[in-house]
Parts: C-alpha cells; structure tokens; sequence
C-alpha cells in the first residue's frame, strides 16, 4: 500500500524525516511511534499527499503522490492530528459535506452516514450540532468522516491524544474493528499503550530517523528484558545507588523518580536489591513494554 | 502492487449505489460548500449586505437627494439618487468582496480548518482557492441582482446597458475579493483586518466617486480613488445604468478591474500553496 524509499523531508536546513524506508502492506496496522517533534506527523503528511518530498522516493497505492496526489487522496481517508470538524453544522452534516468533497451522490453517504453513525456511537447526536460535542465525540466524527468514502487506506494522527481512559478505549476498540474488517491503518502515536494495542507493526522514530522496526512483541524482545524492577526512592538519591545496584543487572536506568532494572528474573532482582540493605520506598516488579523499549532505544522518557 | 485489487468495503454489501453521472469539477465541490453553509447564514447576511445599502439609498438617495436636487438640479443633469444608487452598487460589492475573503479564508486556515478538511480529500489547493472565489462571485452576484431589481423600483435604470452591471459589479467586488484572499492566507492573526477595513475600505468607500464625483478630491486623492478598483467599478456601473455609456473609457475600466481579479488570482496560487502546502 506505502513503499517508501530513503524518504526525507526538510524544512529549510531543518531535517524532519532522514532517509527512511519502510512498506506498509494491504490489511496490516502500521505504526509510527515517537516523542514529539520526532518526524512522525511530517512522515504521515508525505504518506496523505499532503505534504511534498524533498527526497527520495514514496509510492502510495501504487501511485506517485507528486503526480497522482489527488486521486490517491481519493482513496484514502484522514484523521488529522487537530480536527477539522465544521463546528456550527450539524453531525450529520459534516459527513454530507465531506461525502460531497468525493462527489459521492448524496443518496449514498446518506446511507453510509447512518452507517457510519451508528458504528461512532453518534446516531443519537446526528442533528445536534459539532461544537458542543465532547472531544472523544468529535475525534469519533472524524473518524467516521474519514470513512465515508470507504477508503482502502485509513491514516491516523494521533487519534487519541488528549481524551480521557474511557473515550479512548472506545475508540480503540472501534479502530480494533476496522483492522479486523481488513481496512489497512497508518498510525502515528506517542502512547505506547497505544501503539501496543492497535499495531501489528511499528517503527520508533527519533529525531527523524527509524530507531527499530518489528512487531511490538519482536521489539520488546530485542530491546528490552523480560522483566523489570522499578524502584523509588527519596529524590535526590537515585544517581547515587543506582550505581551501587549497576553490578546486579544486565542494564538500569534513571528516571526522575525511579530506578528501573531490566532483568529476567525481576523477583531475584528485588531481593538482591533487599539484600544489600537498599530500602526503597516503593517498588514494583512487572513486564517490559515498548515503553522500556523506547527508553531503551532513544535513552529518555517521552516528553510531549 | 495493483490499483485494482478488491478490497472489502466496510459497509453493507449491496448498497444501493445511484448510476454515475458527470464527474462534479473539483473546484465546484469546494464551492459546494460555501453554498451549503450559507444556506444556514443567508437570513443574516442579508441584513448586512443588502438592507444596509437599502437604507442608504433611502437616507441619502430620497432625503439628502431632495434637497441636493432643489438647490442644484441633481448631478451631473441626473438626480442625485440616480447618481448615487450604481456607486453604491459598486461599493456594496467591494464590501462583500472584501468581508468574504477576510475571516471566511483566515478561518478556514487557522481556526474551523476547512481547507484542510478539502485537501484531506482529492482536491488540490488551487481547487480549495478558486471554489472559494467562485463562492463569494456567486454571493455578490445574488445581493447584486435583488439590488438592481430594487434600482428599477426606485426609478434609477435608463438603460439596457444596465443588464452589464450585473457582471461589472461582480468583477468590482471580486477585484477586491481576489487580492484580499491572497493577502488574508499569510496572515497569522486577524488584527490586520480591522485596521485594514477602517483605514483602507471605509475610506475608499467614501472617495471613490459614490458620494459625489471625484473632481472635488484634491488631486493626491484624486490619484488614489483612481489606482483602487473601486473607482472604476462606481464609473462603470454608473454609465451602465443611466445608459451614458463612453465604449473606451469604460472598456478601460473593466479591463482594469480584470487586471485586479486576475494578479490577485495569481499571488492567491502563490500564498495558498505556500500556507497550505507545506
């Protein structure tokens, strides 16, 4: 579906995207993960046809987006990472507009919008209009907007950034829907749950460039340990033991407010910990994520 | 890998798909959509851009209009309300022109996003921009009509020639509308429209020969009401309607405002794409 090749994008001496590659295939869920600023949202804006390269190659469906952008875009639908919403028009009439755009025959996105409501939960707000909504609500809108041309490519920007738990876990489990239908997502996020839950496969990015590539599982087992021993101390403390705890594990790192030991066998950890007299204020023992994975990889915590 | 690969739909099979017509042009989509907003503003848009000038030609037409034609027999061997009513046709079109291209483009940048919303979709930013200039030709060409059908009322068409005002002041408000959409997509904050408004469309507004004839300016001013479209669009709008029509100077006029919709067309491509195409 993307073929990418030693793709870049600069702006001015600024380089944004340095030379990647990637390909996304029909039917997967692709994602690009990575602290602000790191390239992803320029990355998608290459992909949507939005943005021009200023390097190598990309080929989107088949075709060549410096040429054939408009009828790429007219197979793809997006969610930008600020919504679009028409804010004074009604739900329903928001679809009806975008439907328009594609020049669909309004009798078809009529059906589709009951559709395509029901599936964003909104069916019941179909005449209210935009502006009121909660955000959960109006990302669901833009979702579903992004659907009523039954695109064969879906791309999201950070879809959730800024709900709340609950909306966001609805909207996951609407996405998780759309990938079981077989419609092929490009994701960009900076959460890792999210990211976790949603993609089969995923690059992380930094400053720009592909920091790892593979199948969260893949990475989490390349990158990081099975296990880790987080530790919280009195602040102020924590670069002075943790080098007294360097010895005991493979690798650790310092946080702010924590000391995290990547080990295999994160009980054995804690109690030679213990053992040495360190009385940490708290502590937890639980399984690696690409959050581990990440720190790992790009050596600090994300920031937004 | 092919573009002709079958994909699922996400939707119910046997959607009842109506028989394709002509494909809709990409520019007219866009239009589309100012269209379908208006629909919800035209009640009170109308007050602003019609009735205004309406209460115009009352006040200034009929009672100012009475007392300039007693004294001195009207202007220029017209009454004064003959005069002034294509002036302000002209100047009625400036404003819209000018107040549609200012917020409406701003904010489909900046804050409601519309024209991204457009471009996540085929249409491609020349699309976005000429569907918007396409839109604001329309609206000046509905307030324009209803406002030479109340100049017939009044008594003030001479002519045949008057048809022509139709499409002049179209172009008259579009020789605004064209540069003030190209200018409106660099901005970043909209604090630059009223100033711009107070101190360059009200002014012109009142100099450029509407009001009374621009002979009476001091000559600086006199050179200005000339460089501004607005000028041309009064002189021409106004030969049109008392039927006085001079075919060189007023082929003059209307190519000088053809000048200003088309270089403000060309700096628009330009500006959009820069804001928009990044």
């Amino acid at each position: 579906m993307v073929e990418a090749h030693q793709l870049e994008k600069r702006f001015g001496d600024f380089v944004a995207v340095d030379k990647v590659d990637f390909t996304i295939a029909r039917g997967e869920s692709f994602g690009f993960l990575g602290p602000n600023g790191a390239g992803k949202t320029s990355t998608m804006r290459m992909i949507s046809c939005i943005s021009p390269i200023s390097g190598g190659t990309l080929r989107v469906l088949g075709q060549d987006p410096v040429t054939d952008g408009p009828a790429i875009r007219a197979r793809m639908g997006l969610v930008p990472q600020e919504d679009s919403l028409d804010l004074d028009l009604t739900v329903l009439d928001n679809l009806m507009i975008y439907g328009r755009y594609f020049d669909m025959p309004r009798k078809l996105i009529r059906q589709r919008a009951d559709q395509l409501l029901e599936f964003a939960q909104l069916t019941d707000r179909a005449h209210d209009r935009v502006d009121p909504l909660s955000g959960g609500m109006k990302r669901r809108l833009t979702i579903a907007r992004a659907l009523i041309s039954d695109p064969d490519l879906l791309i999201l920007d950070e879809p959730t950034t800024g709900l709340d738990p609950q909306a966001r876990h609805l909207l996951w489990d609407r996405l998780y829907r759309l990938k079981l239908q077989g419609v092929t997502l490009v994701i960009t996020t900076h959460y890792m749950d999210e990211a976790e839950q949603l993609c089969d496969r995923l690059v992380v990015m930094d400053k720009g460039r592909f920091a790892a590539e593979g199948s969260p599982r893949q990475l989490i087992e390349e990158h990081a340990t099975k296990e880790v021993v987080e530790l919280r101390f009195q602040p102020g403390q924590h670069e002075a033991l943790a080098e007294k705890l360097a010895d005991l594990v493979d690798r650790h790192e310092v946080l702010p407010d924590r000391i995290l030991l990547y080990t295999d066998d994160g009980d054995a950890a804690l109690a030679e910990v213990h053992g040495r007299g360190l009385s940490p204020q708290s502590t937890l023992v639980r399984r690696s994520t690409l959050e581990d994975v990440f720190l790992r990889l790009t050596g600090r915590t994300l920031v937004d | 890998m092919s573009t002709t690969d079958v994909t699922a739909t996400l939707f119910e099979h046997g959607e009842v798909v109506p028989a394709r017509r002509m494909a809709t042009p990409m520019w007219l989509r866009a239009a589309g959509y100012w269209g379908y907003q208006y629909k919800r503003t035209w009640k009170s848009s109308i007050a602003t851009s019609f009735l205004i000038p309406i209460l115009y030609l009352a006040a200034m037409g009929i009672a100012l209009g009475s007392l300039i034609d007693k004294h001195s027999h009207g202007v220029g061997g017209v009454s004064y309300l003959a005069y002034l009513a294509p002036g302000l046709l002209a100047g009625t079109s400036m404003q819209i022109g000018t107040n549609d291209m200012m917020y409406p483009v701003l904010g489909a940048i900046k804050w409601m996003r519309t024209y991204l919303a457009m471009l996540a979709g085929p249409l491609s930013v020349y699309d976005v921009l000429i569907g918007h200039l396409a839109w604001v030709a329309t609206r000046i060409a509905i307030v324009v009509s209803i406002y030479l059908a109340v100049m017939a009322a009044f008594g003030t068409i001479f002519s045949f020639w008057a048809i022509l005002a139709l499409p002049v002041a179209v172009l008259t408000g579009m020789a605004f509308g064209a540069p003030m959409a190209a200018f409106a997509a660099t901005l970043d904050k909209d604090s630059g429209f009223s100033t711009l408004y107070r101190f360059v469309i009200i002014p012109l507004f009142l100099f450029s020969g509407i009001f009374f004839p621009i002979s009476q300016l001091p000559l600086v001013l006199q050179v200005v009401a000339y460089i501004s479209p607005l000028f041309h669009g009064v002189s021409l709008c106004r030969d049109l309607t008392l039927g006085t029509v001079h075919p060189w100077p007023d082929l003059g006029h209307a190519a000088y405002l053809c000048l200003w919709v088309g270089v403000g067309y060309a700096v628009g491509r330009h500006t959009f794409a820069k804001r928009l195409v990044v």
